[in-house]
């Protein structure tokens, strides 16, 4: 369907399909006919301001003047939601390996779908293996330790991470106990 | 700064950014805050966030390179970059919703492009990092008025615009009673701009013992703890007459604390887009034909709120990410003023290299941390 829109009316004047009849003969209505249109509109009355400055360019769509538009050097996974890639983009980790065909899939699917984004958030995941897997492939080994900045909870928190080994500690002194003791029962 | 998987942050060595877009402009960056939001990235809440990027949406830095068709920055300005990337000429930047931009996001429509945000924000590397590429350059980014604190620049990136949008979109009247769920950051400079737009009572509510104190000293308002509260509700509801507030702002978002089952369902499964306590709170205890403001950041998948008490309390919400444009030169004439000194709420500053332990520490809540900031090497 192809709208043309001007100041002061809207004019559809899309393609024929069957079955459509009652949306098309609605669509070659002037609106501006309707009896009463427009009486009690308030153009004061603009509960969006200040956060939105209405200006009416909504209505003329996507018919602003565009900026340049960025060359495209790698894949993007473009939502569906858009016609056209924006002028403009990051994509500074482009989709790869198996968290990319996640991603491809996620991306088939519109932002309202939940297929769109619980594939995304178990891509993450995936992601997140990949990443170790590929610093050992380059022969750098993470220090995990390090990366979640638990030097930083010592520093701060000793009583808290004293506690929280006893208690770790304890745990598997039970279970362990508990096993043996029933491993020599068994026996 | 290089993302490694949740809870995982380190440093790395990555290429000099380049120009891809004749409006961009590279900014060699000299403060760059962790905010709350980053933590959401962080602790792995928001989808799409991919191995290998750099977050750091709020950052200030001077201009080292600029594309051909830049016309106001130039090499060698020392600018403040707001967290929106904005190209200007779509039909929502041209009505002031700066970050709802249509033409620098491909990944995602809800949003525009922001800095270090994952990709369903535009995917670009943000600014914890000595370098950082910054497009549509003459849009957003401003030069930083002489004589203004860089640490007070910096929090003009995000935190105090965002606190500040939050109270706008609320309609505070004089004479109001303001209620801020949330005493971070954010929360704080809500709670200071209240006032400036009239507020006659301000109440910060929170958990944690020290950010109230300081909120209560820095905003001169009340804060409570809701953990000795009991029910929050029904307090805001007592000491309002038992009408309710006439705003409620949520500046807390998805990681918000308070019950067990949306702490749950939200933050440990992942099964709604975040733990929505503080809006629940924020819708319930705000009065018949009231406002909910909402700043805090919650993630793209369903989550529930008390949409019945909306309808039936014949709420008005208003939510956004702050479009920092719009409302800079307003702050940055408050700022200049004396009025506020967001500077004032930075608690802990990190060499670059100790990104690590500065992600833990804010995470964590240690060491009374409210705001840090990171100083790369290049600054």
């Amino acid at each position: 369907m192809e709208n043309t829109t001007t100041a002061n009316k809207t004019t559809n004047t899309g393609n024929k399909t069957n079955g459509a009849s009652g949306n098309e003969s609605r669509s070659k209505i002037d609106y501006k006919d309707i009896k009463g249109w427009n009486m009690d509109a308030d153009p004061d009355n603009e509960p969006t301001y200040p956060m939105k400055d209405y200006n009416g360019d909504d209505h003329q769509r996507v018919h602003w003047e565009r900026p340049p538009l960025q060359p495209i050097d790698s894949e993007i996974t473009k939502s569906v939601e858009h016609p056209r890639i924006p002028a403009t983009f990051g994509n500074v980790t482009p989709p790869s390996g198996l968290s990319g065909q996640i991603r491809r899939f996620a991306y088939r699917y519109s932002e309202s779908n939940l297929m769109h984004w619980l594939p995304l958030v178990l891509a993450d995941r995936v992601n997140a293996v990949e990443g170790i897997v590929d610093d050992i492939r380059r022969g750098f080994f993470p220090n995990i330790i390090k990366e979640r900045g638990w030097y930083a909870e010592w520093k701060y928190n000793k009583k808290g991470v004293i506690k929280n080994t006893a208690m770790i500690g304890t745990a598997f002194f039970v279970a362990f106990l508990i096993m043996s003791t029933r491993n020599r029962n068994r026996g | 700064m290089n993302f490694r998987g949740q809870f995982r942050v380190r440093l790395d060595r990555k290429p000099y950014p380049e120009i891809k877009h004749p409006e961009d402009a590279i900014v060699r960056v000299t403060r760059s805050c962790i905010c709350g939001s980053d933590l959401h990235l962080y602790h792995g809440l928001v989808p799409d966030t991919r191995i290998g990027q750099t977050f750091g949406h709020e950052f200030t830095g001077v201009v080292e390179e600029v594309g051909p068709d830049v016309k106001k920055l130039k090499v060698g300005d020392h600018v403040l970059v707001p967290f929106n990337i904005s190209c200007g000429r779509c039909a929502f930047c041209k009505q002031g919703l700066y970050s709802n931009c249509h033409e620098s996001n491909p990944m995602a429509t809800a949003s525009g492009g922001f800095f270090g945000y994952s990709h369903i924000t535009g995917g670009y590397d943000g600014g914890q990092a000595q370098y950082v590429r910054v497009p549509y350059a003459d849009v957003s980014p401003t030069v930083i008025p002489e004589g203004m604190d860089p640490d007070d620049a910096v929090l003009l990136t995000d935190v105090l615009p965002t606190g500040y949008y939050a109270c706008e979109m609320g309609g505070i009247k004089t004479g109001d009673t303001v209620v801020i769920f949330g005493a971070g950051p954010v929360g704080i400079m809500a709670a200071k701009c209240a006032w400036l737009f009239g507020a006659a009572r301000v109440i910060v509510i929170d958990q944690l013992e020290y950010r109230l104190e300081f909120v209560r000293n820095y905003a001169q308002c009340e804060a409570y703890n809701f953990r000795s509260l009991g029910d929050p509700v029904l307090f805001l509801k007592r000491t309002t007459d038992w009408l309710g507030a006439d705003v409620c702002i949520d500046a807390v978002g998805c990681e918000a604390a308070g019950s067990a089952l949306n702490t749950l369902l939200g933050r440990k499964l992942l099964l709604q887009g975040g733990s929505t306590t503080a809006l629940h709170w924020a819708i319930n205890s705000v009065k018949k034909g009231g406002i909910v403001s909402i700043v805090g950041v919650y993630g793209p998948i369903d989550a529930a709120v008390p949409i019945g008490n909306v309808l039936n309390k014949g709420l008005t919400i208003r939510a956004n990410q702050a479009s920092v444009k719009a409302v800079l030169p307003k702050l940055i004439d408050h700022v200049m003023a004396g009025r506020i000194k967001p500077s004032e709420i930075i608690t802990h500053r990190f060499p670059l290299e100790e990104i690590s332990e500065a992600y833990h520490i804010f995470s964590r809540k240690l060491d009374n941390i409210i705001k840090p900031v990171l100083i790369p090497n290049a600054a």
